[in-house]
């Protein structure tokens, strides 16, 4: 493939990082505002030979991509708030099973049908919690369509890395905004593809034993091993278990494979953050009022700087903390009532430090919104 | 092969209560896909949630055992994403048509190629005996007490109505019978819906005086009658019994296949 220039919308570039990732299979449902990436997905897909499906709701969306990706497809859906609560509990069946797929949540304004075509970031904790029991979870966002491509290529490797559900947290402005965005030759970006057994035919597999190095090889439905997959706790043949021990060693398992590896996941990029005494902790769209406030005020000789981050969760505590040390003050802009605020204020050593910025009314939150509040706290007044 | 080899051995003893009629269904489906030759890699028994989804454990082939009502849309996904193998999906009354029942009407409507098998003994088993939506009316259960007076589903009209385009019904007192008609249920290209009566002495029978298994399973014999037979012509009381449904009608990953090619030759691949 040639280096191509494009000029698309967010939930068009997100379509581009899916195919340069080398998706296979796609289920999904009508929802904005994340309705493009279904629609260009059904318009691509059978172009190289995939395959595209509209399910009959959310949920059996969730349900066909998990089946598609036990025969060694890489598998998405796409949905936006009403649709990412239905598709919780199969979500949680992912985490269970260990199924490698990518849900993105491209976010409006909750809860139930609340604001569907304007913008939102309200489903920070969903993503996190949404699904029932202890789990971990990994979900990535970004805030230009450079990095929507990039952050989706990175959540399908993440998913085959780790054999886990990956969640896109895009949101609306980010979806149906326009820009440029350029597409990588092959092999330009490094792709994960699917990690399969080496056992051969006859001898035992056991899905679920990891190697040494902590990754599960899977074997193809429809390959020369036959085994269960169950969301049950099981054992390492994938059969069902209520020993103690098992379902100890399972949750452990699925908690630990993505949190000890949170360095290898976490995602974030800096803006004059070198000797910041204002440092603004933003992520999608809300990131690029921040990033064009900082970049106005550096122009005044103002020390102001951003922390974007890219991967919500694991949330990198480490990260913020070290990043926000030497700040005045943190202001955390985001368009919710203070979900990642609640991350950052646990994450660093003077929680009273850090405020606040966000707009919850379905408008894109402005530079000047940052301003009057870092105003406020700068003592300087509106 | 003999039908003992589709068995994952180590799963025993399975966990249905004496009298229960599944182990019926498990035998009469072990003994079609036996007759039928069917490689076991070729096979996915996709289930959800209930004493009837416990049989995908219990069978050596590709198992995904999923979440409650959910089994056909799983089924999907495998089945499109790999449309040569063969999907077995057996689920519960309510599994089916309760929580399920979405899934089970839009399968239908797509012809997608599986076989469904509705094991049906009218109540939630593995909650302890609540009413499902193949109860009917008048029926005890732990969530009727003073009975139901909920209607219910006819699972052979439904799955007319819905677009099956193999729809049959039988009972485990006519186990021989149900392998004759999986064997066509599994060799038919399209939607199959096999509606199988399984007795559950433990909840159904106990609370609804119907005896024991072996009564529960007579009982079958006395209320139905095969399709096109003179004892069903002159009672209509009667339940039929029989394939009800065996027609063509373009098959989803087919028609898909098709449209990729079109796509592809287009676009000068």
């Amino acid at each position: 493939m040639e280096k191509k220039i494009k000029f698309v919308q967010g939930n068009e570039a997100c379509v581009e990082g899916a195919l340069y990732a080398g998706l296979d299979f796609y289920a999904g449902y009508p929802i904005t505002p994340s309705t493009e990436i279904a629609e260009n997905l059904a318009l691509r897909l059978p172009q190289s030979g995939g395959k595209f499906i509209q399910m009959e709701d959310e949920i059996a969306s969730m349900c066909a991509i998990i089946g598609a990706s036990l025969t060694g497809n890489k598998v998405m859906t796409a949905t936006s708030g009403p649709g990412f609560s239905l598709k919780q509990e199969a979500i949680g069946y992912a985490c269970m099973a260990e199924i490698p797929c990518v849900i993105a949540n491209v976010m409006r304004g909750g809860p139930s049908t609340g604001n569907p075509t304007h913008v939102g970031q309200g489903d920070i904790n969903q993503a996190r919690w949404g699904t029932h029991g202890d789990h971990s979870i990994v979900a990535l966002t970004a805030s230009n369509h450079q990095d929507v491509f990039a952050m989706t290529v990175d959540a399908f490797n993440i998913a085959e890395t780790y054999r886990t559900p990956v969640i896109l947290l895009l949101d609306e402005a980010i979806g149906h905004m326009r820009e440029k965005l350029v597409i990588p030759e092959d092999g330009e970006i490094e792709l994960v593809e699917r990690l399969r057994t080496s056992v051969p035919k006859g001898v035992d597999y056991r899905p679920y034993l990891p190697r040494e190095d902590g990754r599960l090889p899977m074997s193809d439905f429809g390959g020369e091993h036959r085994y269960n997959v169950t969301g049950l706790y099981h054992d390492m043949w994938g059969f069902p278990s209520a020993n103690p021990k098992v379902v100890n060693e399972l949750l452990r398992h699925l908690v630990d494979k993505i949190d000890t590896n949170i360095n290898a996941i976490t995602r974030y990029k800096e803006h004059y953050l070198e000797d910041a005494e204002y440092i603004l902790v933003s992520y999608g769209s809300s990131a690029r009022s921040a990033i064009h406030m900082a970049k106005n005020r550096r122009e005044k000789n103002e020390r102001i700087g951003v922390l974007e981050l890219q991967s919500i969760w694991p949330f990198p505590t480490e990260l913020v903390r070290e990043k926000c040390a030497k700040a005045k003050a943190v202001v955390v802009v985001e368009m919710n009532m203070g979900q990642v605020l609640a991350q950052v204020k646990a994450a660093v050593s003077k929680p009273e430090k850090v405020f606040l910025a966000n707009r919850i009314d379905g408008k894109l939150i402005t530079p000047s919104d940052i301003k009057r509040l870092l105003r406020v706290i700068q003592g300087r007044g509106i | 092969m003999a039908v003992q080899d589709y068995l994952r051995q180590r799963f025993f003893p399975h966990m249905w209560c004496p009298g229960c009629g599944h182990g019926i269904v498990l035998n009469s489906l072990l003994r079609a896909v036996e007759a039928l030759q069917i490689d076991k890699n070729d096979i996915v028994m996709t289930s959800g949630i209930g004493c009837s989804a416990r049989i995908s454990g219990y069978v050596d082939f590709h198992s995904l055992h999923t979440l409650h009502g959910r089994a056909l849309a799983f089924a999907t996904g495998v089945k499109m994403s790999k449309p040569g193998l063969t999907l077995l999906v057996p689920m519960g009354d309510g599994d089916a048509l309760a929580i399920g029942g979405n899934h089970f009407i839009h399968a239908a409507r797509r012809n997608i190629d599986m076989t469904a098998i509705v094991m049906n003994n009218r109540i939630y088993g593995m909650t302890g005996g609540q009413f499902s939506p193949l109860s009917g009316c008048g029926i005890k259960a732990t969530t009727a007490p003073y009975r139901t007076i909920d209607n219910d589903f006819d699972v052979v009209d439904l799955a007319t109505a819905a677009g099956a385009t193999f729809v049959a019904r039988t009972t485990t007192y006519h186990a021989k019978e149900a392998t004759e008609i999986l064997k066509k249920a599994i060799q038919h290209k399209g939607f199959s819906v096999v509606e199988i009566l399984s007795q559950c002495p433990t909840h159904f029978g106990r609370k609804n005086k119907e005896g024991d298994a072996t009564q529960m399973m007579e009982n079958y014999k006395n209320i139905t009658a095969p399709v096109g037979s003179k004892s069903l012509e002159e009672n209509p009381a009667l339940l039929g019994r029989g394939i009800f449904v065996q027609k063509e009608r373009p098959e989803y990953c087919t028609e898909y296949a098709k449209l990729v090619e079109s796509v592809m030759k287009e676009a000068g691949k």
